[in-house]
């Protein structure tokens, strides 16, 4: 049978010569399609094909619709089938990690999995930072990638480099596929394992020969994965033994972390707070998970945390964590972190409890059905009347949150533009439904603070590997998954120069991204560093983006690009200029928000202290009176720099 | 810090062997000994681990392991209730003087003399890592010239398998 592929003359005709053409009439191919091919294939019946095209009708029979991806040698015959399939759609991007990072965006904006194609060697290379950034934060992601042929692996042919050894420790799970027989297998399980119990990244790895030799196709293949049974459903005895600790709380708070996003729990969240009443601090990766306009929501905890959920966390007698891992980040000195607090930990991934800080009640399970239960119980214990009464902590956290609300103060500088309200603005009027893609540094926390956020996935960063240059790949993945929503990326001068070459990917491909970078000429974050622990020695942070010179200048390199190129140097400007960037709807937008370099992220607990050394300002500790039960008003020369 | 022997069972595949060694060094964990071999069933493969860790990290690694796709289970095998066994191959200087005390000590030990040469002798020792060591204690005075040691293999006392419970539930 002869193998898909477009007649000579469509190619002639020049109908096919983008990666984004319109779905090809079916006429166009007298030989069958992968889709027919694919229905064909649904009858059970095996087809003969290449194990190129076994790979494209997996990854049909998948529902994929997007592939994020750069081919090369070795993955050449996989791409052959791909320009012919109507259901995948192929991004062809300018880097790998870029690819990775697009996966990764179109997976935390929709849920379902986010698929990247590279070639071997350095193109499977450069896709391992993306991997590691979707491993620590148990993002769903597929990776394809080519290698070199069986015969030659082991040899150090060229482009040759053991893509399964290196992902091994950032990879959920991965594959060396040279048996053409097993890819569509391979495939399912790879999406099976990047989607069930703890998500994260599959990488299959598929020699040349096994991708140009004949074989049958046959769908559903038989999965054979006996040692991977994730659980789900959380023991009743745990849930009843959590029920109690929670009835006998004065004051509890509940640690919400990335893995109610994942779970897609929040609904059952909301319902539980609503039901026991009990205060709730979301992480760096949970933020939406519950509104943050609910009021018993005290915001992020956390190295750059507000007062609320730093010191609520602190004072707390019962953590209940759900879908948190205690990470650094949060607890601060762990040995001090809310040191009269029981726990109640709950998470998919049994390896999270106890790691870093020792569970009371250890719960296994999918948040959504833990969060489900643990509301059953509370509910119980209610109507017979013995559920815990938090009424007076409720009172004294609302009191954290009225005095120490997340604030900035207005730049010395008169007229300066500070970063904080630029991102306070583009929240208030990109608005709720919104999708906002953070690269890493100060301008990541002050989107995580600023940005109002009501709905899960609306918000997404890099949160555990800390990867700059997330942002732009991300946020064009998130758009191809959400064509209907805004998406912003909130880039900052540094991470946006590492990964902008994504942005000719966006224009030639409409995905029509906005992208605010928030320059302050340097590395923000490493800079507060140096001005708090280094003596302000300003040591390699200055980027020359706007101070003294602009290099680049990227209103310049945005309209080289082809995108819309905006400036805003003065506060008076913001409003406008964010309005016009969201009228512009038919290419992606940069936007080179010039602001003051010397503001700082605060509030702040200094790396490895305790959390209890929380400062809101520059050597300024938000002042307590003596019972520490009620919290005074800050001076008014707290302000952001310290000076 | 105190000796821990993990039975893991893995799925007879490539790469298993990279990824639990990985695994452990990624973690910090400093392996003592590790035997691989086939099972009674050949799909299954068997490695004896045996770690130098505190019970907190222990579970830590244990967990770890359990999440690794192609571990079917991970089972802690006590020292009481388990038989452990080691062997060695030890080529230690004999000759005509000393020959006869060093066959009095293989005696001892239950060992055998595997190879002979005019001034070396060759014992091959099977036995817990406590009694190889207190035999290569008794050996060294006559000069021990080569060694060489497998990992440890380990077996839960008892009619039980745990293999037959791991694919049962596998």
């Amino acid at each position: 049978m002869r193998g898909p592929g477009p007649t000579p003359s469509a190619r002639e005709n020049g109908e096919i010569v983008s990666d984004t053409r319109p779905v090809t009439p079916a006429a166009l191919h007298p030989a069958p399609t992968p889709a027919q091919v694919a229905q064909q294939a649904r009858a059970r019946t095996p087809v003969e094909v290449t194990g190129a095209q076994s790979l494209v009708l997996s990854l049909e029979a998948m529902e994929v619709d997007t592939v994020f991806g750069i081919p090369g040698g070795a993955i050449l015959p996989a791409y052959d089938p791909l320009l012919d399939s109507v259901k995948v759609r192929h991004v062809l991007v300018r880097h790998e990690q870029g690819a990775g990072h697009a996966a990764e965006g179109y997976a935390s904006a929709t849920g379902r999995v986010g698929v990247c194609m590279a070639t071997s060697g350095p193109g499977a290379t450069n896709l391992v930072t993306a991997l590691a950034d979707a491993y620590m934060d148990s993002v769903p992601v597929v990776a394809i990638t080519g290698q070199v042929a069986s015969s030659a692996i082991g040899t150090d042919a060229f482009q040759e480099a053991d893509i399964r050894g290196i992902t091994m420790p950032v990879t959920k799970h991965n594959y060396l596929v040279t048996d053409p027989a097993e890819i569509p297998r391979v495939i399912a399980e790879a999406f099976h394992i990047a989607s069930t119990g703890r998500p994260g990244p599959v990488l299959v790895d598929i020699s040349k020969d096994a991708l140009q030799a004949r074989t049958s196709f046959a769908w559903p293949p038989r999965i054979s994965l006996p040692g991977y049974h994730p659980v789900t459903r959380p023991h009743g005895k745990q849930i009843r033994e959590a029920a109690r600790l929670i009835a006998a709380a004065k004051r509890p708070v509940l640690y919400v972390g990335g893995g109610v996003i994942r779970a897609e729990a929040s609904e059952e969240l909301r319902r539980f707070v609503e039901l026991s009443q009990i205060p709730v601090v979301t992480t760096l990766m949970a933020r939406g998970a519950l509104p943050d306009s609910h009021e018993l929501h005290l915001g992020m905890p956390g190295m750059h945390g507000s007062v609320s959920a730093v010191t609520g966390l602190q004072k707390s007698d019962l953590l209940i964590a759900l879908g948190a891992r205690f990470d650094d980040r949060v607890t601060g000195q762990l040995s001090t972190f809310a040191p009269d607090a029981k726990v109640i930990h709950a998470d998919i991934d049994p390896a999270e409890i106890s790691k870093n800080r020792k569970a009371d009640v250890p719960i296994v399970g999918d948040c959504k059905a833990v969060l489900t239960d643990l509301a059953e119980a509370v509910e119980n214990d209610m109507d017979a009347g013995t559920a815990g009464d938090y009424s007076a902590w409720r009172s004294r956290v609302a009191g954290w949150k009225r005095t120490f609300p997340v604030g900035y103060t207005e730049p010395a500088e008169e007229g300066a533009l500070a970063p904080q309200y630029v991102i306070e603005r583009l929240g208030a009027i990109a608005g709720p439904e919104a999708v906002y893609v953070a690269g890493v540094g100060q301008h990541q926390m002050w989107a995580a603070q600023f940005v109002q956020y009501e709905r899960p996935n609306s918000w997404l960063n890099s949160g555990g590997l800390g990867t700059m240059g997330y942002s732009v790949p991300a946020a064009m993945g998130a758009k191809v998954g959400e064509p209907d929503r805004t998406v912003w990326a909130i880039d900052g001068d540094g991470c946006f120069q590492m990964t902008n070459q994504e942005l000719a990917t966006c224009v030639i491909n409409n995905i029509p991204i906005k992208v605010a970078v928030i320059n302050n000429s340097s590395l923000g974050m490493v800079r507060q560093w140096q001005t708090l622990f280094y003596n302000e020695r300003y040591s390699n942070t200055d980027l020359h983006t706007s101070v003294g010179s602009r290099v680049p200048d990227f209103v310049k390199l945005a309209d080289a690009y082809g995108c819309a190129g905006l400036r805003c140097e003065r506060p008076e400007d913001v409003d406008e200029t964010i309005r016009q960037a969201m009228a512009i709807d038919d290419r992606p937008v940069v936007v080179d928000f010039v602001v003051e370099r010397d503001a700082m992220v605060w509030p702040m607990v200094p790396a490895g202290v305790s959390n209890d050394l929380i400062q809101v300002a520059r050597d300024t500790a938000p002042q307590w009176d003596r019972e520490e039960s009620e919290a005074v008003p800050q001076p008014t020369d707290a302000d952001h720099d310290g000076r | 810090m105190s000796k821990h022997t993990l039975s893991v069972l893995v799925e007879n595949k490539p790469g298993v062997l990279a990824r639990i060694a990985a695994l452990f060094s990624r973690r910090g964990f400093n392996i003592d000994s590790l035997a691989v071999g086939e099972t009674e069933h050949p799909e299954v493969s068997r490695m004896t681990v045996v770690v130098d860790v505190e019970d907190l990290p222990l579970e830590q690694v244990t967990k770890q392991l359990n999440k690794l796709v192609e571990v079917l289970k991970v089972v802690e095998l006590e020292a009481d209730s388990a038989v452990q066994r080691q062997v060695m191959l030890i080529k230690v200087r004999a000759d005509a003087a000393t020959r006869s005390q060093v066959l009095e000590f293989v005696q001892m030990f239950r060992a055998k003399v595997v190879d002979v040469a005019t001034d070396s002798l060759t014992i091959e020792a099977t036995g817990t890592s406590d009694k190889l060591t207190a035999l290569l204690e008794v050996l060294e005075p006559f000069g021990v010239r080569e060694l060489v040691q497998s990992g440890m293999v380990a077996i839960g006392r008892g009619p039980r398998s745990i293999t037959d419970r791991a694919l049962r539930t596998a």
